[in-house]
C-alpha cells in the first residue's frame, strides 16, 4: 500500500514535466502579451519592449523555460504580472477558499445524492423516483451561473437568509492561520468566525453542487437497480437475512463502486468549474482569480494554476484508487 | 493507469460495444428502435420541444416584429427602470431599449447554430480520429495498432483535461467571438466521439460477420467502409444528441465569462443571459427568458438522447 | 404428512398492454421429510420460478401474481408476512443457486457470508461463529477452511464457490434444501463431486432435497421421486425407476429419447422432441404439449387433460399416454424402454425387478449416466 502511494507520487514528476512544456509553448501563443493587458491599446513600442524586457519575455523561449523549471523545483511559481505578488502567496491565500467550496459542494452532492438515488431505485416507478429523475435532468441542463444568480437573488437579496458575497464578514476580524476560514475559526476557538465562514459557503456550495448532485443521483439509482437484480442479493435474501442487513451489506456497498469513480471524476472537474460560481458570489477563491488571469495574460498564474489542477487531478485519482481497493477486493493496489 | 480514467474510458467503450453488438441485426434495429422511441413519452416530449425550437429558429427571424438590434425605445430606459411586458413588446424591452421578443426569437437561431456547429466540429474531428484509430486497430495489424496507440494517447490527454478549463484556454488563445465558442466547445467533445466510434468499430471488427467477409476475400478498406462504419454509428448519433445539450450550456458559460460573442448586434441566449445579470433586480425576466430557453432546449436534447440510448440498449430489449 | 405440500401454485406476470404470461400454471407436488425430489423440464418450463415462488424470492414487480398454496410443516408459506418468511428462509428452508460466482457477494469475504447466517438464525457471534463457519467449510470439503474464510469469492475455484454456497445453505441444518440447477455452471468432473456432496449431506442430516434440473443424468443418480414439468404444469410424477422404465407422458418419453446413449445400437438415431418450448398451447385450450406431441389425438385440444392417477402413486396428465412396455406398442412412438439410463444406480435392490422386460437394462458395465448437457435444445 505504502509503496503504491510512493510510486504513484513519483509518477507525478514526469507528468508535470511534460505538462509544463506543453503549457509553456501553448500559453505563449496567446495573442497580445501582458504588455497589451497592462498598457491597453496605447503605449509606444518602446514602452512595450521595456515591459517585455522587465518580465524577461524578450529572452529566448528556452532560457525562459529553464528559469521557470528552476524556480518550480523550489516551489517558486514566479510573480503574478497583474498583482505583482508571488504566485505561491496568491495561491496559498486563495486556494483554500476553493477547496472549502469544493468540499462543501461534494458534501452536499454526496450527502443528498446517494440516499436520494438509493431511495429512487427502491421506489422505482413511484413519485419520488420520477421526481428525482426529473430533478436530476433539470440539474444537468441548468447553467450553473444562472442557478447561482437565482439562489443569490432569492435567498440572500430577497429573503436575507444568507450573505450574498465574500468568504467571511470582514468586521469579525478573524485570525488567519491556514486561510481555510472554517478551520481557522475552529483552531482559534473563534466559533462565530467559523460559523460565519460556513454560512458564506452554503449558497455557492449548493450552486456548485447542482451538476455533481444530479449525476450522483442518476449513477446511484442506476447502480442500485443493477445490484438489486444481482444473484448475490437473491442469495442474501434466501439466507433469511433481515432487510436491513441485505440493504446495507449487500446492496448499498456494491452499488457504491461506480459512484466512487464518478465522485473522483466530478471532484477534479469541480475545482475548475468553481470559476463560474466564485465569480457570481465574489468569492475570493482561485477560480475568479484565474478568470481574471486569462484576460490579463498573466502567464505565471495560469501556468501555476494548471499545474496545480494537474497535481490535484493525480491526487484525487490516487485517493479514488485507494478507496476503490478498500471497497472492492478484486481491485488490488500493486 | 488510474481507475478514474480507465472507468471513464470503459464507460464510453461499453456504450459503444452495447450499441454495436445490437447492430448485427441490421436494418430492423433502427426500425425497432424507432418503434420503441414512439412509445416513450420522454422521447415524444423531447422531439416536440426540439421541433418547436427548430421551427422558431428557422422561420422566426423572418417574422419578428422588430429588428433585434434596433434600440427603438432607448428613451424609455431610465436608471433602475426597464419597461416590461406590453402590447407592442410581448416580452418587454432589454436594458438598452431593444425588443426582447425579437431578440429571443433571433437568438434561438444563433443558439442552435452554436450548438449544432460546435457538435459538428466535435463529431467530425472526433469521428475522423476515432474512425482512423478504430479501423487501424481493428483491421490493420501491427502498424495499425501503433497508429491507434498514438491517436489514443492524444485523446486520453484531452480527456484528462477538465473540459471548462480546456474551453477557456482555447477561447483565450483565439480571442472572444462566436466562432471561438464553437471551436472551444467542439474541441471539448472531440475525445468522447473519438473513443466512442473507435470502441464501436473494434467491437464490430471482432464480430463474426467481419470474419466471414474477410474469409470471403472482401478487401479490408471495403469492409471498414461498407460494414464496420455504418454499423458503428448508433452510439455516435446518440452521443451527438446529448452533446448538443451540453454544447448549448457550455457556450452560455463561455459567454458569461466574457469569452463568447462580442458582437452585440447578433443576439444569442448565452450572451443575453450574461448581459442580463446586472439587471436581475429590476428586470429579472431579461435573465429568466434566455435561461428558460437554454434549459428547455437542453432538456429537449437530453430527453431525446436518453430515450434513443434506451431504445438502442439491448439490455432493455426483450 | 408431507414436509412440503405444493398445491396448485401459479405465477402470472401481467404487463400493461400485453397478454399476461403464466410462468407457472398450477404446479402441485409434495416432498416428504428426508426425501430427494426432482423437478425436471426444459428451460422455460417454470421449474425455477416455482421454487422462487415457494421461497418468496421472486423479484417484486407490479403485475406479479402468485396463487395457490405451499404448505411447509403446517404453515402456508405464501400467506406469511415478510418477517416470518425471513425467519424460515435459511433456517428451515435453504436454497442453492445455479451460478456460484454471481451468487456470492464479490466484495465480502467468504467468512462473513457464512457467519451472517449463523448470526441471524443461531445467534452466534465473533469467535464462536468463526469456529462454526470453519467447521462448516470443512464439512463441505473445502481444505484449509480457516484461510478460506478470509478470502473473497474471486479467489476460489468454481467448485469451491459452490461448496461455500452449500455450506451457507446447510449452516442451520434446514429441513428442506432447494437446489436450483446446482451443477449446470460447473465442469463435468466438478459436477459429480458436488452431487456426491449433496447426496452425502442430505443422507447424513435427514434434510429433504428438491433438485431442480434439466439434466436427466442428475435425476437418475439422485432423486427418489421425479416431477416432470412442461409449460408451467406438472405433466408426470413417478418414482425414479418406473419413470425411466416406463414413462407414460409423451413429453417424458421425448426427454428420455433425446439423451444420447453409449449403448445405443449402431446407426440408431436420437429422437429429439420437435419444435421448441415456445410452441405452447395455453393449458385452458388443451394440452400445452400438443403442438409438439407425436401421439396427439383430437381429444388433446379443447380442454386441459385431467390428471390420471395410476398404480403405485404415479400420475400423468395425458389423454393418450405412451403404452406400458410389454403391452401394445405404437409403432411411431419412441420406444421408451430403450431410454433406460439408470440401470446401475445406487443398488437399492430394484435392479432385479428392472431386468425383467427391458432389453437394454441391466448391463453391468454401463456405469454412471453420461451427463446430457444440451438436450433442451433439440
Amino acid at each position: 500500500m505504502f509503496r503504491f502511494i510512493v510510486r504513484r507520487l513519483l509518477q507525478l514528476i514526469p507528468t508535470l514535466f511534460g505538462l509544463s512544456i506543453l503549457l509553456f509553448i501553448w500559453l505563449r501563443r496567446l495573442p497580445g502579451g501582458p504588455e497589451t493587458a497592462i498598457l491597453g491599446e496605447r503605449g509606444t513600442p518602446e514602452m512595450r519592449a521595456a515591459i517585455r524586457h522587465n518580465l524577461g519575455l524578450d529572452e529566448p523561449v528556452l532560457v525562459q523555460y529553464g528559469r521557470f523549471v528552476r524556480r518550480m523545483i523550489r516551489l517558486d511559481l514566479g510573480t503574478s504580472i497583474s498583482t505583482k505578488r508571488e504566485v505561491t502567496t496568491e495561491f496559498l491565500q486563495r486556494f483554500p477558499g476553493t477547496v472549502e467550496l469544493t468540499i462543501t459542494a461534494m458534501v452536499i452532492a454526496i450527502g443528498i445524492g446517494i440516499p436520494l438515488g438509493y431511495l429512487a431505485a427502491r421506489r422505482r416507478g413511484r413519485l419520488l423516483d420520477h421526481m428525482s429523475v426529473g430533478g436530476s435532468l433539470i440539474g444537468i441542463c441548468i447553467p450553473v451561473f444562472f442557478l447561482a444568480y437565482i439562489l443569490k437573488a432569492i435567498f440572500s437579496e430577497n429573503l436575507g437568509w444568507f450573505p450574498s458575497s465574500g468568504r467571511q464578514d470582514p468586521t469579525l476580524g478573524a485570525t488567519r492561520i491556514t486561510n481555510f476560514f472554517v478551520l481557522d475559526g475552529l483552531m482559534t476557538r473563534e466559533w462565530d468566525a467559523a460559523a460565519d465562514a460556513l454560512w458564506h459557503l452554503i449558497l455557492p456550495g449548493i450552486a456548485l453542487a447542482s451538476i455533481p448532485l444530479a449525476i450522483i443521483v442518476r449513477i446511484t439509482r442506476a447502480s442500485v437497480l443493477e445490484v438489486l437484480n444481482e444473484d448475490f442479493v437473491r442469495t442474501a435474501e434466501a439466507k433469511g437475512l433481515t432487510e436491513n442487513v441485505v440493504r446495507r451489506r449487500h446492496v448499498l456497498r456494491n452499488s457504491l463502486l461506480p459512484v466512487v469513480t464518478s465522485i473522483g471524476l466530478l471532484t477534479g472537474g469541480l475545482l475548475s468549474g468553481a470559476v463560474l460560481t466564485e465569480t457570481v458570489f465574489a468569492f475570493s477563491g482561485i477560480g475568479a482569480f484565474v478568470a481574471e488571469a486569462i484576460s490579463q495574460r498573466d502567464y505565471p498564474v495560469l501556468m501555476g494554476f494548471i499545474m496545480i489542477i494537474a497535481v490535484v487531478y493525480v491526487l484525487v485519482n490516487l485517493i479514488v484508487d485507494l478507496s476503490y481497493s478498500l471497497i472492492d477486493p478484486r481491485v488490488r493496489v500493486r | 493507469m488510474t481507475i478514474i480514467s480507465r472507468k471513464k474510458k470503459e464507460k464510453i467503450d461499453r456504450l459503444a460495444e452495447l450499441a454495436a453488438r445490437d447492430d448485427e441485426r441490421g436494418v430492423s434495429l433502427w426500425q425497432e428502435a424507432f418503434r420503441r422511441l414512439r412509445r416513450n413519452p420522454a422521447a415524444i416530449v423531447g422531439a416536440v420541444v426540439l421541433g418547436l425550437f427548430v421551427i422558431v429558429s428557422v422561420v422566426g427571424p423572418f417574422l419578428v416584429p422588430y429588428a433585434p438590434e434596433a434600440q427603438l425605445w432607448k428613451g424609455e430606459i431610465r436608471v433602475g427602470f426597464i419597461p416590461g411586458v406590453r402590447a407592442e413588446n410581448w416580452f418587454g424591452l432589454d436594458h438598452i431599449g431593444r425588443d426582447q421578443f425579437s431578440r429571443m426569437v433571433v437568438g434561438a437561431r444563433q443558439t442552435l447554430l452554436v450548438g449544432v456547429v460546435a457538435t459538428m466540429i466535435g463529431l467530425a474531428v472526433g469521428s475522423l480520429i476515432g474512425g482512423i484509430a478504430g479501423a487501424a486497430a481493428g483491421l490493420g495489424g501491427r502498424w495499425g495498432r501503433a497508429v491507434d496507440n498514438v491517436l489514443m494517447r492524444f485523446i486520453d490527454m484531452l480527456l484528462a483535461m477538465p473540459s471548462l478549463l480546456l474551453a477557456i484556454s482555447i477561447a483565450a488563445i483565439l480571442g472572444a467571438s462566436l466562432t471561438t465558442v464553437m471551436i472551444a466547445v467542439g474541441t471539448v467533445s472531440v475525445p468522447v466521439f473519438a473513443r466512442l466510434l473507435r470502441g464501436a468499430m473494434i467491437a464490430q471488427s471482432n464480430s463474426d460477420y467481419v470474419l466471414a467477409a474477410t474469409s470471403l476475400g472482401v478487401r479490408k478498406p471495403k469492409i471498414a467502409l461498407a460494414h464496420v462504419v455504418p454499423n458503428s454509428l448508433a452510439p455516435v448519433i446518440v452521443q451527438a444528441t446529448l452533446t448538443l445539450a451540453t454544447a448549448i450550456i457550455e457556450a452560455a458559460a463561455l459567454s458569461f465569462l466574457g469569452l463568447g460573442n462580442n458582437d452585440a448586434s447578433i443576439p444569442e441566449w448565452g450572451m443575453m443571459l450574461a448581459d442580463a445579470q446586472r439587471y436581475i433586480d429590476i428586470a429579472p425576466r431579461l435573465a429568466i427568458l434566455p435561461a428558460l430557453g437554454i434549459i428547455i432546449t437542453a432538456l429537449g436534447f437530453t430527453l431525446l438522447g436518453e430515450a434513443m440510448r434506451e431504445a438502442l440498449d439491448p439490455k432493455l430489449r426483450k | 404428512m408431507a414436509l412440503l405440500e405444493v398445491e396448485d401454485i401459479s405465477v402470472t406476470f401481467a404487463r400493461r398492454g400485453q397478454r399476461a404470461v403464466h410462468a407457472v400454471d398450477g404446479v402441485s407436488f409434495s416432498v416428504d421429510a428426508g426425501e430427494v425430489v426432482g423437478l425436471v423440464g426444459e428451460s422455460g418450463c417454470g421449474k425455477s420460478v416455482t421454487s422462487l415462488a415457494i421461497m418468496g424470492l421472486l423479484p417484486k414487480q407490479p403485475g406479479l401474481r402468485v396463487g395457490g398454496k405451499a404448505v411447509f410443516d403446517g404453515t402456508d408459506l405464501l400467506q406469511l408476512d415478510d418477517r416470518s418468511r425471513r425467519d424460515i428462509r435459511g433456517r428451515d428452508i435453504a436454497m442453492i443457486f445455479q451460478d456460484p460466482l454471481s451468487s456470492l457477494n464479490p466484495v465480502i469475504p467468504i467468512g462473513l457470508q457464512v457467519t451472517e447466517v449463523l448470526t441471524r438464525h443461531r445467534g452466534m457471534k465473533g469467535d464462536v461463529a468463526a469456529k462454526e463457519a470453519a467447521a462448516l467449510l470443512d464439512r463441505v470439503g473445502i481444505p484449509d477452511p480457516k484461510r478460506r474464510l478470509k478470502e473473497y469469492p474471486h479467489q476460489l475455484s468454481g467448485g469451491m464457490r459452490q461448496r461455500a454456497l452449500i455450506a451457507m445453505a446447510v449452516a442451520c441444518q434446514p429441513r428442506l434444501l432447494i437446489a436450483d440447477e446446482p451443477t449446470t455452471a460447473l465442469d463435468v468432473t466438478i459436477q459429480a463431486q458436488i452431487l456426491e456432496l449433496l447426496k452425502d449431506l442430505v443422507r447424513d442430516s435427514g434434510t429433504a432435497l428438491v433438485m431442480i434440473t434439466h439434466d436427466l443424468g442428475v435425476v437418475a443418480g439422485m432423486c427418489e421421486t421425479i416431477n416432470v414439468l412442461y409449460g408451467g404444469r406438472v405433466v408426470e410424477t413417478a418414482r425414479r425407476r418406473p419413470l425411466f422404465r416406463e414413462p407414460r407422458h409423451p413429453y417424458t418419453v421425448g426427454l428420455l429419447g433425446s439423451v444420447p446413449r453409449l449403448d445405443a445400437g449402431r446407426g440408431e438415431r436420437l429422437n429429439p422432441i420437435p419444435g421448441s418450448v415456445r410452441d405452447l398451447l395455453p393449458w385452458q385450450e388443451g394440452c400445452a404439449f400438443a403442438p409438439r406431441c407425436t401421439r396427439r389425438v383430437d381429444a388433446c385440444v379443447g380442454e386441459p387433460p385431467e390428471l390420471v392417477l395410476a398404480h403405485d402413486g404415479r400420475s400423468y396428465r395425458c389423454v393418450n399416454p405412451a403404452p406400458l412396455p410389454g403391452l401394445a406398442r405404437a409403432a411411431d412412438a419412441p420406444v421408451p424402454a430403450k431410454s433406460e439410463p439408470a440401470a446401475t444406480a445406487d443398488g437399492t435392490g430394484q435392479a432385479a425387478e428392472a431386468g425383467t422386460d427391458v432389453p437394454a437394462a441391466g448391463k453391468p458395465a454401463s456405469g454412471p449416466v453420461p451427463a446430457p448437457r444440451e438436450e433442451e435444445k433439440p
